[in-house]
């Protein structure tokens, strides 16, 4: 419990241990590696006697839980309902004899994490690789729309009613958040503009979106607007939850990009003016560029809330991981595995939220954020 | 300088507004206008023919626009135009179950819909196009499944639904012969010598709060003069487990539910479920208000499993009877008849006159229906009481294949 206190988020520790390391590396060739360990314990969990209390109670909890957990998950626990249902909470009702297309979005998403990690690493080798990247990234989401979803032609069309579990969850999430960011981006800049209709629109839009829960934008999609457009136009169900994501992410991304904009100095605007840069030219070049930099924690954090909120899908009948846990347990084979089921969820969950937190923070350290 | 073209924004804008504002106000004329000219593409087989506002009707596209608002509950488009003709063009059932209900509609491991409900979608596939799995399934809540039923967004409602009067008239369903008579039951210890409800006098009684059931609950005690104590509690799983603890000497909820929760106790065996039945739970397929056409397909598909059942026809012995029948001279004339082997009953409800085969070739009839999704076999074990054929003390009886 006490070590929580201690150095243990990297970017909030690094002044710190910069402080103190040359205290360390003096230290350890006289001391080894044991009374290293040992000064370490002694500073951060015994340097003090209600510090070391805390360091028992803190750990006689946390192993005491900790073995009630596993005990339960060993032997209690029947993981079947995971095991059996594994393929299904991955790709829900998906055709089984075309899961390989599944398999290959899956590779080409890899394959683009792959490429973009290894230009952000490697040194600028060339125009080529400073390019690659940026042509993946258009290419890739419209090759994994095109494996999942096929064209009729060369694959066959898989409906969307058969999308489902995990993939559903990450095609709603992705959608979600590729395509909120630029209009979110797009109603900051209007909520900023001099323009009085355009403000007033991007405001309200904002404004009422914000207003609302997203269960209510979600039902509306989902059930007002097939009252409200024309017989035959009926957009596909899952493009409807889409739809509804998006224009509820794009609002809270304006809130975002908008404090970002703030924090630009109107002295850079000035400037811009001053070198002959017009309105286009200041917001894209200047202004934009620094703010996205600014805001780039808080619609990481967006985005991962996001990601969680279209478990809501749900509610209105879409079966995402969630939903599919849902109906796995109205199994009668599986009836009451409720603990294990939903453990597996909430791992799931937290892994791709989790691996949205470090690559936020990745882009954050590339960014520079908060040392320039 | 900027004066003109400010003007020009403004006359522009209101010139805009004017039109958005007017084609919604005069929209429903026009296509009223049309209707009565007589477009006539289709206008005739709907069962609520001569109701004036079917709006979508309007050669003329551009009138389209916005065709749920000017209409009273349980209209809807395409409504001219049946259902049936729509779900056999395009060569599927778009069929709204529950999705996550024990025993009903649940996905099995490969991903593929099972349970009783989604059986039932299965049937009235197999009757249209002999093939039992050209359903598309839509998992639907229940706040949402009447607004997706009137939207057209699904042709058939099979999920759970009580047929009651307000459901029929106001809502806009119409409610095909019920296919599970729910109904909400009592459970209680086998030790506790419990057999009728009157044993419970001065009982407490497990119940979820704010429902239909707390409510049937404290009536039907009321009416048989007996005391009790309620133990109100808001989760249902709350329910179960103060049950489970010990906190009461009964729990009721609808006996589907009851059995349900039952199979997953740790010892199922040490608990009962009475027999006394205190509210009426009537669960069949529902369409929309107004298309009897459709109405008359989905209300014989489960006209059509039941007196299966009755005349003993199951997905093993169909081929058998089907060939001692044959012969006109020496078969059962009634079963001839069921079977399409003698009349037009098919063909003049837009099927094929073979449906009642493959109803029951690829799904079976009533009890094996029921047999594989709620029946002894199955950790639910809920015995078919009212379920079973009239013939055998039950509720279930299809009219006359003639």
């Amino acid at each position: 419990m006490t070590r929580r206190r201690g150095p243990s988020t990297p970017a909030a520790a690094r002044p710190a241990a910069a402080q103190e390391r040359p205290d360390a590396a003096t230290a350890r060739p006289r001391a080894g590696a044991a009374g290293e360990a040992w000064r370490w314990l002694h500073r951060n969990l015994f340097s003090t006697w209600y510090n070391a209390l805390l360091t028992v109670v803190g750990l006689a909890a946390v192993c005491g839980a900790a073995s009630r957990v596993g005990r339960w998950a060993l032997t209690a626990a029947d993981w079947r309902v995971v095991t059996n249902n594994l393929t299904l909470l991955l790709v829900g009702p998906y055709p089984r004899d075309q899961l390989w297309r599944v398999g290959l979005a899956v590779l080409v998403t890899a394959a683009l994490a792959g490429l973009t990690a290894a230009a952000a690493g490697g040194g600028r080798s060339g125009v080529l690789m400073r390019r690659a990247p940026a042509l993946a990234w258009l290419l890739a989401p419209l090759a994994v729309l095109w494996l999942v979803h096929g064209d009729g032609a060369v694959l066959d069309v898989v409906r969307t009613d058969r999308w489902g579990g995990l993939l559903l969850t990450l095609m709603l999430a992705a959608v979600g958040i590729v395509v909120s960011f630029p209009f979110g981006v797009a109603l900051a800049l209007g909520r900023q503009s001099t323009l009085p209709v355009v403000r007033a629109v991007s405001t309200a839009c904002i404004e009422v979106v914000r207003g609302v829960p997203l269960v209510t934008v979600l039902f509306s999609t989902q059930i007002m607007l097939t009252l409200f457009l024309p017989e035959g136009l009926r957009p596909d169900r899952v493009l409807r939850a889409m739809a509804g994501l998006v224009v509820f992410s794009a609002a809270y991304v304006a809130e975002n990009v908008r404090g970002g904009l703030q924090s630009v100095p109107q002295g850079q605007i000035e400037a811009a003016a001053a070198l002959g840069l017009n309105g286009a030219q200041t917001t894209f070049l200047i202004v934009l560029p620094q703010a996205l930099r600014a805001v780039v924690p808080s619609l990481v954090g967006q985005f991962i809330s996001l990601f969680k909120d279209t478990s809501l899908v749900t509610i209105v009948g879409l079966q995402e991981l969630l939903g599919i846990a849902n109906s796995v347990l109205a199994n009668p084979d599986y009836l009451g595995r409720y603990a294990e089921m939903y453990a597996f969820a909430g791992l799931v969950y937290w892994l791709f939220c989790y691996g949205m937190s470090r690559a936020g923070r990745r882009v954050e350290q590339r960014l520079g954020l908060g040392r320039r | 300088m900027r004066r003109p073209s400010l003007w020009i924004v403004l006359a522009l804008g209101a010139a805009l507004v004017l039109a958005a504002c007017s084609t919604g106000s005069q929209e429903p004329a026009p296509s009223g206008g049309e209707y009565g000219a007589g477009s006539g593409d289709g206008g005739g087989d709907g069962g609520g023919a001569g109701t004036g506002d079917t709006p979508g009707q309007a050669p003329g596209g551009s009138q389209g626009q916005g065709t749920g608002m000017g209409q009273t509950p349980g209209q809807t488009p395409g409504q001219a135009q049946s259902t049936l003709q729509a779900v056999l063009r395009r060569g599927r059932l778009i069929c709204g179950v529950n999705g996550a209900l024990p025993g009903f509609s649940f996905l099995e491991e490969d991903g593929t819909m099972s349970g009783f409900d989604a059986d039932f979608c299965r049937a009235i596939a197999a009757a249209l196009f002999d093939d039992p799995e050209a359903v598309e399934w839509r998992s639907l809540t229940a706040e949402e499944r009447f607004a997706a039923l009137q939207t057209g967004e699904i042709d058939v409602l099979i999920r759970n639904t009580t047929w009651t009067i307000s459901r029929d008239t106001s809502v806009g369903a119409e409610f095909a012969p019920t296919t599970f008579y729910d109904g909400q039951g009592m459970m209680v210890r086998v030790d506790s010598g419990v057999r009728n409800l009157e044993d419970l006098a001065g009982a407490t009684i497990c119940v979820t709060g704010g429902t239909t059931t707390e409510l049937n609950l404290a009536d039907t005690f009321r009416a048989l003069g007996v005391d009790f104590t309620p133990r109100t509690l808001e989760q249902v799983d709350a329910v179960y487990t103060a049950y489970e603890q010990g906190q009461c000497d009964a729990v009721t909820s609808d006996k589907s539910q009851l059995a349900s929760r039952r199979a997953v106790m740790a010892n199922p065996d040490d608990h009962v479920i009475l027999e006394a039945t205190m509210s009426k739970e009537p669960l069949g397929p529902a369409v929309r208000n107004g298309d009897s056409a459709w109405f008359d397909v989905v209300k014989w598909v489960v006209y059509a499993t039941i007196q299966a059942e009755e005349f003993g026809i199951t997905s093993g012995n169909l081929d058998q009877v089907l060939a001692d029948n044959a012969d006109p001279d020496t078969g059962n004339p009634d079963i001839r008849r069921f079977l399409g082997l003698e009349g037009n009953f098919g063909e003049g409800m837009g099927l094929s006159n073979d449906f009642t085969q493959r109803i029951i070739r690829h799904v079976g009839n009533y009890g094996e229906i029921y047999d594989r999704n709620l029946g002894p076999g199955t950790p639910l074990n809920i015995p078919r009481g009212l379920n079973n054929l009239w013939t055998r003390g039950g509720l279930l009886y299809a009219m006359p294949f003639r």
